[in-house]
């Protein structure tokens, strides 16, 4: 770094700023539109729901109204099963601005049987490091008084006891 | 299938960022805390405000940091008929391009002429207002205001 020529003003002063605050923030209304608020909807009645597309047959979850490969709208729903598949997953073992859970914990990419998409979601009731793809895990929903719109209605997903899942049941979403 | 009740919520996302500053804006930041405005010697002789590490035009390291005054004259402005939240100001006022004294680029701040958007003009002469609690920050300066408003 060059040598920097200072002011007479500035030469004498205590402490020089050398770091500043710039937080960013985004403030905004958030539209479920209509495929995801019929999912949301149904999480308040402790169903999951997705949507199957008519070409590519793939079922979505959340769904968003339109096949992202086929662009068409996806209007047939299929009522799904609360378990399904670890397919990818990440260990948390580092404290960050506006964190709620206690460390370490594990988020996961959950591939919920007869769809082909997966829901990111919490693995709890199993310690950290024994977390694994292919794992078979099951939803644990809040108290029905409690439940709401949002997939907080879903606490987190536990191991179900099932042998883990053959890796070409679940290949094409790691 | 029936039509949904559409659902509507809030979000917000937040991110706490700071970064560290380097000499020349750090220099200018400090300047702000004690109440003054500098600016950086380019090249060509030139006085730029904010100052720069490095020369816009030849790229090379510029070294020589200058005070520069809190006046100047507005070179552009818009005028901000709704301020939004983050603005400096909570009426009306504009974002204009202000060539201090002493200086040879204008500078990005705002004018508050009490909401009067009349009462800028391309050409006027405007004054810092300082903040009363200065901390090394562009809000140090909390706007500008038209020379003898006060
Ligand atoms: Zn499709």
């Amino acid at each position: 770094m060059s040598d920097i020529v200072l002011p007479d003003r500035l030469r004498d002063v205590a402490e020089p700023v050398r770091r500043i605050r710039t937080p960013a923030r985004l403030d905004y209304v958030f539209m479920a539109g209509k495929a995801t608020s019929r999912f949301l909807n149904a999480v308040a009645e402790k169903r999951l729901v997705g949507q199957r597309c008519p070409v590519c047959r793939k079922v979505y979850v959340p769904p968003r109204g339109v096949c992202p490969t086929d662009g068409v709208p996806t209007e047939e729903e299929i009522e799904l099963p609360h378990v399904g598949t670890v397919t990818s997953f990440c260990v948390v073992n580092v404290q960050f601005y506006g964190q709620v859970m206690e460390l370490p914990y594990v988020s996961a990419l959950i591939l919920l049987d007869g769809t082909d998409i997966p829901l990111m979601h919490l693995i709890q009731e199993v310690p950290a490091d024994q977390v694994h793809m292919g794992m078979r895990v099951e939803a644990v929903w809040v108290p029905d008084e409690e439940l709401g719109p949002t997939l907080e209605s879903i606490k987190y997903f536990r191991p179900n006891g099932e042998p883990d899942a053959d890796y070409e049941t679940y290949k094409d979403n790691v | 299938m029936a039509e949904p009740e559409l659902l509507v919520a809030p979000n917000v996302i937040e991110y706490p960022f700071s970064r560290t500053t380097g000499p020349m804006i750090g220099a200018f930041m400090t300047a702000l805390r004690e109440g003054f405005i500098v600016g950086c010697t380019a090249a060509d002789g030139r006085v730029i405000v904010p100052p720069v590490e490095y020369d816009p035009d030849t790229a090379e390291a510029l070294t020589e940091v200058v005070e520069v005054g809190d006046a100047g004259v507005v070179a552009s402005w818009s005028w901000v008929r709704e301020p939004l939240d983050g603005h400096p100001l909570d009426r009306p006022f504009a974002f204009a391009l202000i060539t201090l004294d002493g200086a040879d680029v204008p500078m990005l701040h705002a004018v508050d002429t009490g909401g009067d958007v009349a009462a800028m003009a391309t050409g006027m002469r405007v004054r810092a207002r300082w903040a009363d609690e200065r901390e090394g920050s562009i809000l140090d300066i909390a706007c500008f205001e038209p020379e003898g408003a006060r």
